[in-house]
Parts: C-alpha cells; sequence; structure tokens
C-alpha cells in the first residue's frame, strides 16, 4: 500500500455521485460552504430585522406582519418574537456558519491535500457527516414554519426555560424540541467530522509531511479537532438529557416547586445549572472551535503576503495547543451571575485572563512577522490583517468580562454583545473572507476580483466598527441586552445610538452583496487561474486548480521542506514544500 | 499578483513508493477506533458528572435495585470478548460467529432487564436514579449495536478473504472497549445509581 493513494477512489461518473452525494473531500468541503452561506444570510436577516426593531420600535417592520403573523402582528415584534429571532440568528451563526465554514469548509477541502493525501481517511463518514449536517439546518429552520415558532430560550437554551415545555412561552413547545434535536444531531456531524481530521492529519500524511512541516491551517484544523471531539462529546449527551427532560417526563434539569405560567410543574429534583455546567463545557471551547481555524488561516496568508516566514512558527503551535488545553478551564467565567461560590469564581478567572497569554503571543507573532515587511495588499491579506484587528479589539475587553467583579455588572448589558461580535463573529468572518479570497482560485480555477475584494474588506471594515464599538458605550451605560425595545425613560436617551448602530448594520450587510457578486462573477468569468497565483509555498498550490480528483494525479507528492520558507535571496523568494532539495 | 511557472514537483512513482515506505500498512482504521474510545468515553464521563451533580441537587434520589439479570449478561458479553480475541489471534470464523451470536444475546438480555424493571414500575420517568439507569443503557446498548455492525462486516470480509489484519484488530479494540466500559457502568449504577 502507499501513502496518499490508498483511500483514493475512482472518480464515479453519475451526476448524482460526483456533485450531490459525492465522497469527495473537495465536494464535500464546497457543500458545507455553500451550506454555510445559505446560513450566514438567514442569520444576518435575522438580525436586519432585530436591528430595525430596536431602532424603531414602534414601526412595522416592512413585509414582516404576512411572514409571521402571530410573532409580529402588523409588523410590530412582540417580545417573545424578539427572543425567538435572537435565538435563531445566535444558533444559526455559532452553529452553522463559524463552525461549519472555517472549521468543516476550508478544513474539508485543504487538510487533505495539505498533508498530501488523496482524501480523508474515512470518505463515507465524511460524506455522512456533511448530510447530517444539512439535515441539522434544515430541522433548525423548520422552528419558523411548525408549531407556535421557534424557541426563545437563547443560543444556549438555558433550563428550566428550555426544558419545561410549551407553558414556558410560543415556541418552547415543538420549536425548542427541535431546537434540541437539531444540535444533538450536529454534534453527531461535528464528531464524525474531528474523528475524520484527526485520523487524516496522523496515518495519511505523505512522504517528508512531519509533523513539524504540516502547514499551519492544518495544524490549526488539527488541534480544532480534537478541541471538538471533546467538547461536542459533552454537549451531545446534554442535549439528550434536555431531550428526555422535554418529552419523557424526567428531571434533570428542572428543580422541584417550580410555577411557570401559573402552573406547577410536575418534575422535581432536577439542577438548572447542571446544564450550564454542561453547556458551557461545551460553549467555551466552541468560541474557540469558531477561531483557531482563523488563527490558521491568518497564520498561513500573512507570511504569504508579507514575503517573510513567520515569526516563531513552533512558539505558534505551542501557543495553539495551550489555547486548546486552557479552553477547557474557563467555562465558569459564562457563570458568574448564576450563584456561584466566590472562591470558584476565582478559580475560573485566573485560567481566563492566563488564556490571554498564549492569545496575545500569537498576536505578537503576526505583528512580528509584519515588521519590515514589504506587504502584497491583496483582499486576502488586508482580511488577515482585520482579522489582527477585531480579534485585539475583541479580546482586549475580555479582561474586563474575566474578572467577577467587572463582569458582574457587564455580563447583562451590550458590552458583552460587542465582546463576542467582535472576538468570535467578527473576527471568524473575516477568517473565512480571507481563506475565501486566498483559496478561491485553488477552489474553483478562477481568479477573483482584486478591486471589488479591497472595497469590500474597506467597507466591511469601517461598518463593523461602527456597529459595534459604540455597543461598548451601551454596556458601559448599563444597556441590559436580550431585551426587544428600549422605551422606558432610562434607556430612551439612547435610542440615537441604537439608531446609529442599526443603519451601520444595515449597510455592512448590504455591502456583503459585493462580495456575493464577486463570487458569483468570479466563479463564471473570473480570469483562470494558475497553479500558485500567490506564490505561495504548501501543497495545494504545487497541483493544478482546482486539484484532480485525486489531488495530485496519481502521484503523490514528496516533501522536502517545511511550510514557511519565504524571502531567501535569488531569482524566485520562496522554496515549496515539495521542491527537490 | 504573479503567473510565474510552479516548480516542478518531484513524484515518485506509486509502485516504488510502496517498497520504500516506512509505514507499510495502514493504521486508519485503528486510529479511527481510538479515536471513537476518546470520544465515547468524554461523552460517559459528563454523564457521569451529571450523575454526581443531579445527585446533590435534590432530596429525591433513590437507590435502584439492579435486575440480577444484568450480572448474566456481563458474564455474555465478557465472553464475546474472549471468542472475538481467540478469532482474531486465529483468523478463525467461528469464534467471530460466536462473537456475533454472544454480542445479540447481550442486547436480548439488556431488553430483558428492561422489561423486568418495566413490570415492577421502574421507568425512564419515575424517579433520577431510574433516569439515569435507562439513559447510560440504552446509550451503551446503542454502541453495541454500532460494534455488531462493524463485526459484521469484518465477518463478511474474513469470508471473502479481504479483512486487512488492523481492521480486524480495530473492530475487536472496540467490542473490548464496550465490555470495559459495561464493567465501569455496571460498577457506577451499582455504587451509585
Amino acid at each position: 500500500m502507499t501513502h496518499g493513494v490508498t483511500t483514493a477512489h475512482a472518480q464515479p461518473q453519475s451526476f448524482l455521485r460526483r456533485h450531490v452525494f459525492s465522497v469527495d473531500h473537495k465536494v464535500i468541503g464546497r457543500q458545507y460552504l455553500d451550506l454555510a452561506l445559505v446560513a450566514v444570510v438567514t442569520g444576518m436577516v435575522l438580525s436586519w430585522i432585530m436591528r430595525f426593531h430596536l431602532g424603531w420600535p414602534e414601526t412595522p417592520v416592512p413585509g414582516l406582519g404576512k411572514l409571521a403573523p402571530t410573532g409580529a402582528a402588523g409588523g410590530i415584534i412582540t417580545p417573545e418574537y424578539y427572543l425567538a429571532l435572537m435565538t435563531m440568528h445566535g444558533t444559526i451563526m455559532v452553529f452553522f456558519v463559524l463552525t461549519t465554514a472555517p472549521f468543516a469548509g476550508f478544513g474539508n477541502f485543504f487538510l487533505p491535500i495539505h498533508v498530501g493525501a488523496a482524501d480523508m481517511a474515512f470518505p463515507r463518514i465524511n460524506m455522512m457527516s456533511f448530510w447530517v449536517t444539512l439535515l441539522a439546518f434544515l430541522v433548525l429552520v423548520s422552528a419558523f414554519f411548525i408549531g407556535d415558532g421557534p424557541p426563545l430560550s437563547g443560543w444556549t437554551a438555558y433550563a428550566p426555560l428550555s426544558a419545561v415545555g410549551k407553558d414556558a412561552g410560543p415556541g418552547q413547545g415543538v420549536g425548542q424540541t427541535l431546537w434540541a434535536v437539531s444540535i444533538a444531531m450536529f454534534c453527531v456531524a461535528q464528531l464524525l467530522g474531528s474523528l475524520n481530521f484527526i485520523a487524516t492529519t496522523l496515518d495519511l500524511r505523505t512522504r517528508g509531511m512531519s509533523l513539524a512541516r504540516l502547514p499551519f491551517a492544518t495544524w490549526a484544523w488539527f488541534i480544532t479537532s480534537v478541541i471538538g471531539l471533546i467538547a461536542f462529546a459533552v454537549l451531545m449527551p446534554a442535549c439528550i438529557l434536555l431531550i428526555l427532560d422535554r418529552v419523557a417526563g424526567t428531571s434533570f434539569f428542572i428543580p422541584a416547586g417550580l410555577v411557570i405560567s401559573d402552573r406547577l410543574q410536575p418534575h422535581a429534583g432536577g439542577s438548572p445549572l447542571l446544564w450550564q455546567h454542561l453547556f458551557w463545557f461545551f460553549g467555551h471551547p466552541e468560541v474557540y472551535i469558531a477561531i483557531l481555524p482563523g488563527f490558521g488561516i491568518v497564520s498561513q496568508i500573512l507570511p504569504v503576503f508579507a514575503r517573510k516566514p513567520l515569526l516563531g512558527p513552533r512558539v505558534l503551535i505551542v501557543c495553539l495547543i495551550a489555547i486548546a488545553f486552557l479552553s477547557y478551564t474557563v467555562w465558569g467565567h459564562h457563570m458568574f451571575l448564576s450563584g456561584m461560590n466566590p472562591l470558584s469564581a476565582t478559580l475560573f478567572s485566573v485560567p481566563t485572563l492566563v488564556i490571554t497569554i498564549p492569545a496575545t503571543i500569537i498576536c505578537l507573532l503576526w505583528i512580528g512577522t509584519l515588521y519590515g515587511a514589504r506587504l502584497r495588499f491583496t483582499a486576502a491579506a488586508l482580511f488577515a490583517l482585520g482579522f489582527v484587528s477585531v480579534f485585539v479589539s475583541g479580546g482586549i475587553s475580555g479582561f474586563f468580562l474575566a474578572q467577577p467583579s467587572t463582569d458582574i455588572y457587564l455580563h447583562g448589558t451590550y458590552f458583552v454583545v460587542a465582546h463576542f461580535h467582535f472576538v468570535m463573529g467578527v473576527a471568524a468572518m473575516f477568517g473565512i473572507f480571507a481563506g475565501t479570497y486566498f483559496w478561491f482560485p485553488k477552489m474553483f480555477g478562477r481568479m477573483m476580483n482584486e478591486t471589488l475584494g479591497k472595497w469590500h474588506f474597506w467597507l466591511t471594515f469601517i461598518g463593523v466598527y461602527c456597529v459595534f464599538m459604540p455597543m461598548h458605550y451601551l454596556g458601559l451605560a448599563g444597556n441590559v441586552r436580550r431585551y426587544s425595545a428600549f422605551t422606558d425613560e432610562y434607556l430612551q436617551p439612547l435610542i440615537p445610538l441604537h439608531r446609529f448602530i442599526t443603519i451601520a448594520a444595515l449597510f455592512t450587510g448590504a455591502v456583503q452583496l459585493i462580495f456575493l457578486f464577486n463570487l458569483i462573477r468570479s466563479r463564471l468569468r473570473g480570469p483562470i487561474a494558475p497553479a500558485n497565483p500567490w506564490e505561495a509555498t504548501t501543497l495545494e498550490w504545487s497541483t493544478s486548480s482546482p486539484p484532480p480528483h485525486d489531488n495530485f494525479g496519481g502521484h503523490p507528492p514528496v516533501v522536502t521542506h517545511g511550510p514557511n520558507e519565504f524571502g531567501g535571496a535569488g531569482a524566485r523568494d520562496y522554496v515549496m514544500q515539495a521542491e527537490p532539495r | 499578483m504573479s503567473t510565474t511557472m510552479v516548480p516542478p514537483v518531484p513524484t515518485v512513482p506509486a509502485a516504488s513508493v510502496a517498497t520504500a515506505d516506512a509505514r507499510p500498512e495502514r493504521r486508519v482504521a485503528e486510529t479511527g477506533v481510538w479515536i471513537a474510545i476518546a470520544t465515547i468515553s468524554m461523552s460517559f464521563a459528563a454523564l457521569t458528572s451529571a450523575l454526581v451533580v443531579r445527585q446533590s441537587s435534590g432530596p429525591d434520589w433513590r437507590h435502584l435495585q439492579l435486575p440480577s439479570l444484568l450480572y448474566v449478561n456481563t458474564l455474555v458479553l465478557l465472553a464475546s470478548s474472549m471468542t472475538l480475541e481467540s478469532s482474531r489471534r486465529h483468523r478463525g470464523s467461528f469464534g467471530l460467529h460466536a462473537t456475533l451470536l454472544l454480542g445479540v444475546l447481550f442486547l436480548v438480555g439488556q431488553v430483558f432487564a428492561w422489561r423486568q424493571l418495566a413490570t415492577q414500575n421502574v421507568l425512564l420517568a419515575t424517579g433520577p436514579s431510574s433516569a439515569f439507569f435507562y439513559v447510560f443503557t440504552v446509550l451503551h446498548a446503542l454502541h453495541v449495536l454500532g460494534g455488531l455492525g462493524g463485526l459484521g462486516l469484518v465477518e463478511r470480509r474474513l469470508a471473502a478473504g479481504v479483512l486487512g489484519r488492523t481492521t480486524f484488530k480495530a473492530a475487536a479494540l472496540y467490542w473490548h472497549f464496550m465490555a470495559v466500559l459495561w464493567l465501569y457502568l455496571l460498577a457506577l449504577l451499582t455504587i451509585r445509581g
């Protein structure tokens, strides 16, 4: 048997097998990215509706009255429907965009090529994990159309609200059950995906591809898989217990004597905090599942456009591993307000502050790499730089939230909304954009339009700062989050700021049409891409654009160099990984 | 952007790689099973911690008397592990068939144990201890069912003479893990359940 070709399968001929039910990791990666695109548009439209309502609480949202006659009669959103929109926005974005695109999408397409393999270790399991993810998405969005609407207990689905059933409000009946089933399915899909990523990285590396020579993005995907393997393995049983509480009458999370909607709930002895512990034991590592692939993508892209080797490549890997390890010790910082022993709060606060050290070191490595570089300002490079900017902006507000004394004031406010949108939402999105501009030529064989890409970057960059920066002030001013309207006397003066944020959000969202247009037009009409348009070093650039069915045309590459060899003197300032010595 | 020529990629003809390769046989199946073991262990560890927390959260925990049939089932599952190991060492199909049979017998035994409890009116929602009992045993049974599917595949490949040594090893590893996991669950449910 040989490296790289053992799991290769003959290219199937039928349309369905080639493009729909394909076991080819490249097709599956594209399917994940397509799913994430549908999900991100859905999630963004939901956020638009919420923002519109926050800015103009008494003005009907155009057209919404027809779409949601109960939740928004006449276009005016009820408080419950606002929570439903918020729940769906959060769930769709965290699971089906931030996990699906940078990790499952790009990871599927490029991890096997990066290690020099012909496909994933278990191609059929790989196909299954995509279809289960798609099914999970459909189950989730079906909540809009079934029963009395989507659930309203947030993407964190805190018990007992999420556990008691329809007494807890509209959408808490069928909608919340659909949510729990969808997330349990998503867990299965991610576990199967992680299994594939880990086995492929460990066992299918081509000759010469030692761990030290793995590209940084693949290191990040590998470490993310390990995090996912542990995190989703906890969320799945938690969802099972939640479903049982809802449909089978058990009391895992519902305490005794609970009266909701004037009805005594027929449960006893359960612990709502147990759900929070299980959820955040998954939930905090999930933040790193969303952001570490971005770390990897940026670490891979910056040296290419700086034409310099990344500073401290081994330090980067050690820091990524440290983050992965520490991510399991910090979940309690989400629960400072949940009734926690002050000593436990301190114990969770310390690792939360410690985890900023490896993250800071990584940022310094990026900045150090840029020092003295003659940067090529492509759209991919701009988004990679933007990633560093928004990640640092979001990370700094983390210091305030890591300490119980300040978090107690800020936790229920827009300060937290600003923090996590910057640090995991926008940053991860910038990672996805950087990856798209960087890898599009390889994935589709055509170049994207750089001018449109740069416009897209600058307008988005300004837009997201206008949206999320003012939220810090809202939070400091005591503007609570999760409320549907701020019409009372105390928060009324903040309404103009809310309107500014809403306009900025609508603008930033509209700017994404440039990206969509660029994506579609380049796909059809873009100039034909050469094999290595960016003069990069990793293995995907050694094969044609797009790569053949088995990635390397039956000849697995032999790796002789690391991924980081830039800046040499001579005719070419880089050495490719598979170049003869 | 540059359109420079891509330097030629050195490749080795597939045939010569096979002989020069330091790792002649793939271990993906075995690696996959080890990863599965890690993640399944994590799931059951999470449920164990949930049990510990739930036990102290309310005054309604009643110790659950386990049906004695479970001990018979335990012996059946352990025996299936042994027959599988002998089959793996001698590549005989008899032991494999015995394992499949004993595996099915274990699951049938579990169903009978659940029914025994049900006739005593101990159901999923009866109390926290019974709820955890059913969650643990049903999840374990589903994983055993998956293992039987895997062994079925091994049996087909063995009969066709195309079974790789590591595939067999991987399947056996998973099956032994099911026995170890069961012993753990039995101990947990006896002591804390």
